[in-house]
């Protein structure tokens, strides 16, 4: 915890004695976008050495300012064992006067900024999203600690009925138990909702994790933690489009460009990609829907531009053959074959079938 | 049919109309066509009798080589009459000539010569004088005096305007407490109003360009108001020359030729131009392809054509610049300064060139930004040979040249064929041996296509240092409202360094302090631009404010 607070303190050092000695202060951190990473053995998207500078310059000036007062936030706020949730921080700015952030976005890109130059998560800084974490139902028994007496918790996410256990901002801490043979991350809260209503998940001894679109940075921590503490395959299942692929699951997998300063810890490179893939629209005559310019450039953008993709001749391949098909076709598309063709038929045959999976 | 016709008819028609046709004198062709002469309206009939006396003044004053004291007094008479008084301490005028020179059209020094002065033509004058013999009947009551040691003559005079000869109507000797000068009294028809195009723009604009004069004005409200000399001494005496060859037009060749007292076309060519020697004359001569012995008055129409193109073909020294006298850039400037409280002013002096065989020099002056406003024409301001042009400016050729120029490229807004739009004063002078002016009455510069090129070039000259000057003010806005920008976060780091290191007040101001400093170096100083309004020490409210339509005016 102090150990932030010192380096805060650093950095606020250093820009001081430059300006006591008459130089240009500066405050450097990685860039944080896809041209900074890059993809290899390691599994993930690993930052390169590429950074950004802010200084007095009428272009970086302000959020020089910015990062300085929100670094002081930040040090209030973990020395006084508190937290702050990003808009919080952003509302906290509306006291800075010309320094306040008109969008969150614009005070959520200081604080990463910040992250990425520290080399801590959010959380170290005592900032949190204020986004859920993503939902769990399965076999799975979550061991927290109770606030006030710091007991230990079992929470068995067997027993929540048609509810789900949520998964916290915070996982660093937490224990598992659990003899589940796989985890399926599900993109679509409603796809999640079927199959615990029907409890697939007993039937097929595995946790369920909705990861309601691209999954935030505490559901990743918490399916890498859950996958390699307990040694348990990881399986996406997603709709089947460009997004589904180039964000819901390529973030999952190997994290994102904006985040690579993190990426080491908040991803899951053994996660494999069960569906739905452009050839399963064609084999189970999914019901679809035309492409549209941005899906067509995403797909584009994709292939050019994403190191996993232009890792994976097999992502590639799939892209092209979307393209080609000019369709994208929804999670809960199967449902055209009977509401329980998913936990009957699709879901079984593939996951009896790896070849029908994509890396 | 028609002949039979024409055969009643008794004698031929042009025989009867033949009883009607005889000469028309001068005088009677401008009593009749005052417009020409610059009497067409009422108030300008009052500029127009006040600055022909006035100019003839000055032109006397310089050529005394005495720096002008001038008063002018006019004096509201009730029912659109009013009294105008001229007075110099010029040279004065000797008795014989008082008569001829004040009511006498065309009769003078000055149109015979190539020599820059106000007055060309011997009209100016003699035409005020008639103007109120016109109007109010009045004779024009002259005094001159040529030294302290002569008497002063005292005439009243009118013009007969069939014959163009002047009428005695009183003639004494008086006591003048002066050592020399004249005095001219004119009562006239006239209205009074201060606004443009009025004798209080003219005088003040006469100020301007004429900056070794004292003029004291009284208005017809019976305010007096001064001109005070700025320059100690008379611009050197612009002198008297021959024409120039290139640009004289082939009817004037001939006539020179047949006047000339030169033996041969190479003495012709050396004796009667200026910058013609004998090595030029030869050059000409070859050019032309015509013997230098040749017998001036033996030349064909044929052979004085050829010589024309000869000497276009020969390159010739400009004309010599002594016979000219510019206003000068210091002078122009310092009465653009005094008249106009601007931000930035530019300055030009063209050397001397040639139209027509007559050396003549173009002056521009620029006045740009601090109160003149935005989204009108600029204002133009014509001088020539020193004397204001306030009427018809837009026959003259400094117009057509400014149109002519592209203003756009210097920073101002212009439409297609129209003067430019922005906060801006363009003063043009033409000095020359000879003024081409549109009219009698002085108001316009002919279009004479060497004229409108040195003008556009006066222009463009001024134009580049207008542009660079608008470019860095661009330049040094944009760069403080960076440095403004980046000022306002410096308050910003201070706080932060502050809490984060626990710093004291002291060390957080210094910390700003710092800043501002680390700022300023890595950026420069910046220059200063832009309006101040008290920089300009010599600008004269007071005076900016003659001649202009101010609201008391208008309700008139």
């Amino acid at each position: 915890m102090s150990n932030v607070v010192n380096q805060i303190k650093g950095i606020a050092e250093d820009v001081y004695r430059k300006i006591l000695r008459k130089k240009k202060p500066q405050l450097t951190s990685p860039l944080r976008n896809l041209s900074n990473v890059k993809y290899g053995k390691e599994g993930y998207f690993e930052l390169l050495g590429r950074k950004k500078t802010r200084t007095l310059t009428a272009s970086t000036i302000k959020s020089f300012a910015q990062t300085l007062r929100m670094m002081v936030l930040s040090k209030e706020v973990v020395s006084g064992n508190d937290m702050a949730t990003k808009r919080e921080a952003y509302y906290v700015s509306k006291n800075w006067g010309e320094a306040r952030f008109k969008e969150q976005a614009e005070s959520d890109a200081v604080m990463d900024d910040i992250e990425a130059m520290l080399e801590v998560n959010r959380e170290q800084l005592g900032f949190i999203p204020e986004e859920k974490g993503g939902e769990i139902a399965g076999k799975l028994i979550v061991i927290d600690k109770d606030r006030e007496t710091g007991k230990k918790i079992r929470i068995d996410c067997t027993k929540f009925g048609s509810g789900a256990y949520s998964i916290p901002i915070s996982v660093e801490e937490l224990k598992f138990e659990t003899n589940a043979d796989f985890i399926l991350a599900i993109e679509t809260a409603g796809m999640f909702q079927r199959l615990v209503k029907h409890n697939y998940w007993k039937k097929s001894n595995c946790i369920l994790i909705s990861m309601g679109g691209v999954p935030t940075r505490a559901c990743r921590r918490f399916i890498r933690r859950l996958s390699e503490t307990k040694k348990i395959p990881v399986y996406a299942f997603t709709d089947g489009d460009p997004y589904g692929f180039g964000n819901i699951y390529r973030t999952l997998k190997v994290g994102s460009g904006n985040a690579a300063h993190i990426n080491k810890y908040f991803c899951v490179p053994n996660a494999k990609f069960i569906g739905i893939t452009p050839d399963d629209i064609e084999n189970y005559k999914l019901p679809s829907h035309p492409l549209k310019e941005v899906d067509f450039k995403k797909i584009k953008d994709l292939i050019k531009n994403d190191p996993f993709i232009k890792q994976h001749k097999e992502w590639e391949n799939a892209l092209k053959k979307l393209y080609q098909m000019k369709v994208r076709a929804e999670q809960q598309a199967l449902a055209k074959h009977g509401l329980n063709y998913v936990i009957s038929h699709y879901l079984p045959e593939k996951l009896k079938n790896p070849k029908s999976w994509l890396p | 049919m028609m002949d039979e016709e024409i055969k009643k008819e008794s004698k031929p028609i042009a025989l009867e109309l033949a009883t009607k046709q005889r000469e028309i004198s001068v005088a009677e062709f401008f009593s009749k066509n005052r417009h020409l002469l610059g009497f067409d309206n009422k108030k300008k009939s009052l500029m127009t009798a006040i600055k022909e006396a006035v100019d003839n003044s000055l032109d006397a004053c310089e050529e005394a080589r005495i720096l002008p004291e001038i008063s002018v007094e006019v004096i509201d008479m009730q029912n659109e009459r009013f009294r105008v008084i001229v007075e110099d301490n010029g040279p004065g005028i000797v008795k014989k000539q008082i008569p001829n020179i004040f009511a006498r059209l065309l009769y003078g020094s000055k149109f015979h010569r190539m020599k820059q002065s106000r007055g060309q033509q011997g009209i100016g004058i003699s035409a005020s004088v008639m103007y109120a013999q016109l109007t109010t009947g009045r004779s024009a009551k002259i005094t001159s005096k040529i030294g302290p040691n002569d008497k002063a003559h005292y005439y009243e005079l009118h013009i007969n305007t069939r014959t163009n000869t002047p009428e005695i109507k009183k003639e004494e000797i008086v006591e003048w407490n002066k050592n020399n000068g004249t005095r001219i009294e004119l009562d006239i028809e006239a209205s009074y109003s201060g606004g443009s195009q009025s004798i209080d723009e003219y005088l003040k604009e006469t100020a301007i360009a004429n900056p070794y004069a004292n003029i004291i004005y009284t208005n017809p409200k019976a305010e007096q108001i001064i001109f005070p000399r700025v320059v100690e001494e008379l611009p050197k005496e612009p002198k008297e020359i021959k024409p120039h060859p290139s640009g004289v037009e082939l009817g004037i060749m001939m006539n020179m030729l047949r006047f000339t007292k030169a033996k041969t076309l190479q003495s012709f060519l050396t004796q009667e131009f200026t910058k013609v020697g004998p090595g030029t004359a030869k050059t000409i001569c070859e050019n032309a392809a015509l013997l230098p012995s040749t017998k001036p008055g033996d030349m064909s129409r044929e052979m004085i054509e050829k010589l024309v193109d000869g000497i276009k073909k020969t390159k010739i020294q400009n004309p010599p610049t002594d016979c000219l006298s510019p206003i000068g850039q210091e002078f122009l400037e310092r009465g653009l300064r005094k008249e106009i409280n601007a931000e930035f002013y530019a300055t030009t002096t063209r050397p001397p060139s040639v139209y027509r065989g007559n050396p003549f020099q173009i002056e521009v002056g620029i006045a740009y930004g601090g109160k003149q406003p935005e989204d009108q024409l600029i204002r133009v301001i014509r001088f020539a040979n020193r004397v204001p042009l306030l009427y018809q400016q837009s026959a003259c050729a400094v117009t057509r040249s400014i149109i002519q120029t592209n203003w756009r490229a210097y920073g101002l807004n212009q439409s297609q064929s129209a003067l430019p739009i922005g906060p801006c004063t363009v003063v043009v002078h033409m000095a020359s041996v000879w003024v081409p002016f549109t009219s009698e009455s002085k108001e316009a510069i002919a279009h004479y296509p060497e004229i409108v090129k040195e003008i556009k070039l006066a222009l463009q000259e001024c134009g580049r240092k207008l542009a660079s000057y608008v470019l860095r003010k661009k330049k040094v806005g944009a760069e403080l409202e960076k440095r403004g920008y980046i000022e306002k976060y410096i308050p910003h780091v201070g706080e932060a360094l502050k809490e984060l290191l626990n710093l004291k007040k002291e060390d957080v101001e210094k910390v700003e302090k710092l800043l501002y400093q680390i700022l300023e170096k890595e950026r420069g100083e910046i220059e200063e631009v832009g309006f101040d309004e008290k920089k300009n020490v010599e600008y004269d409210e007071a005076f900016a404010k003659l001649g202009k339509k101010g609201e008391e005016e208008e309700n008139e």
